[in-house]
């Protein structure tokens, strides 16, 4: 099936995942190989994915692992019993 | 955390807690707690409420642990429980009474956005991320999304959970994961692609004097 443009946007999630069925896969990248556009918006989309799921984005507060694991101890240490069995 | 824990599954690390190895805990939890304070601050934005959420839910997690069940991951579950906290909380707030993840928002009525056009895309290297200007520019971008994609999206894009995972954490179908993923990722484009490329290409001359 010949795609426009707006058909190709739809499918780029499912394109990114692997979960298109092979015939609308297949037709996508007929579209992909002659639309620059639609090219360049897959890219551009996988790769902006890269960069926000990187470690380096997502900061956690500082002393932030220190806290909970204190916590923790608390719970842990306060409280001897093993946790109730079902 | 005790070297020998990092080898050990998670079903063998919760047996041995489980078993009186109470400490093994703190491995349990060190390699999801990133995550899952991310999945927190997506949903309800104040840093130290995320922090608080995330703390007592592990708190509840280790409380019931003889519970859990080896069917779902650890991360998923504690994701579960800390996303129930942080609606509790959200419903005492009166800012956000009308705020609920399990209804499908105006947003997924809303006509879906169109991705930022391009006629090429020069790839931008992780390195890039070493500057601040450009890190602040993707946590604002994922920020504004409107609430029910941001969750989605920092549950499958940012703690990598399935689609399956994702739809049982927060009560929704897979069709609507699916659905609110494509439209956060569309609107991440619009909104990054251009933003990403001028901030990465400084020396780029302007077409325009901008006060023209």
């Amino acid at each position: 099936m010949e795609l426009n443009c707006r058909h190709v946007w739809e499918f780029l999630s499912g394109y990114l995942d692997d979960t298109l069925d092979a015939a609308v896969r297949e037709d996508v990248e007929r579209h992909l190989a002659h639309c620059e556009v639609c090219s360049a918006i897959l890219d551009s989309t996988r790769n902006i994915l890269v960069l926000t799921a990187d470690d380096r984005v997502f900061e956690l507060p500082v002393g932030f692992s220190d806290r909970l694991h204190a916590r923790l101890n608390e719970l842990i240490g306060e409280d001897p019993t093993s946790p109730e069995k079902t | 955390m005790s070297v020998e824990a990092d080898n050990r599954t998670e079903q063998e690390l919760i047996a041995a807690i489980l078993g009186g190895q109470k400490h093994l805990y703190h491995a349990l939890v060190r390699p999801v707690e990133k995550k899952i304070f991310m999945v927190v601050l997506a949903y309800v934005h104040n840093p130290s409420d995320a922090e608080d959420i995330v703390q007592e839910a592990f708190l509840d997690g280790y409380r019931h642990l003889a519970t859990f069940r080896g069917e779902a991951r650890f991360s998923t579950w504690i994701t579960t429980i800390a996303l129930n906290k942080a609606r509790a909380r959200m419903r005492r707030s009166s800012a956000h009474a009308e705020v609920s993840l399990d209804d499908a928002g105006d947003e997924d009525r809303a006509p879906a956005v169109s991705p930022a056009l391009l006629r090429d895309w020069r790839e931008i290297p992780s390195e890039a991320l070493e500057r601040n200007e450009v890190r602040t520019l993707i946590r604002q971008a994922v920020s504004e999304l409107p609430e029910s994609f941001r969750t989605v999206f920092v549950l499958r894009e940012l703690e990598e959970l399935s689609g399956e995972e994702t739809a049982a954490a927060l009560g929704i179908s897979l069709a609507l994961v699916k659905v609110r993923l494509h439209r956060a990722r569309i609107q991440l484009q619009k909104s990054l692609a251009p933003a990403l490329r001028s901030a990465t290409e400084p020396h780029r001359k302007k077409r325009w004097p901008s006060w023209s």
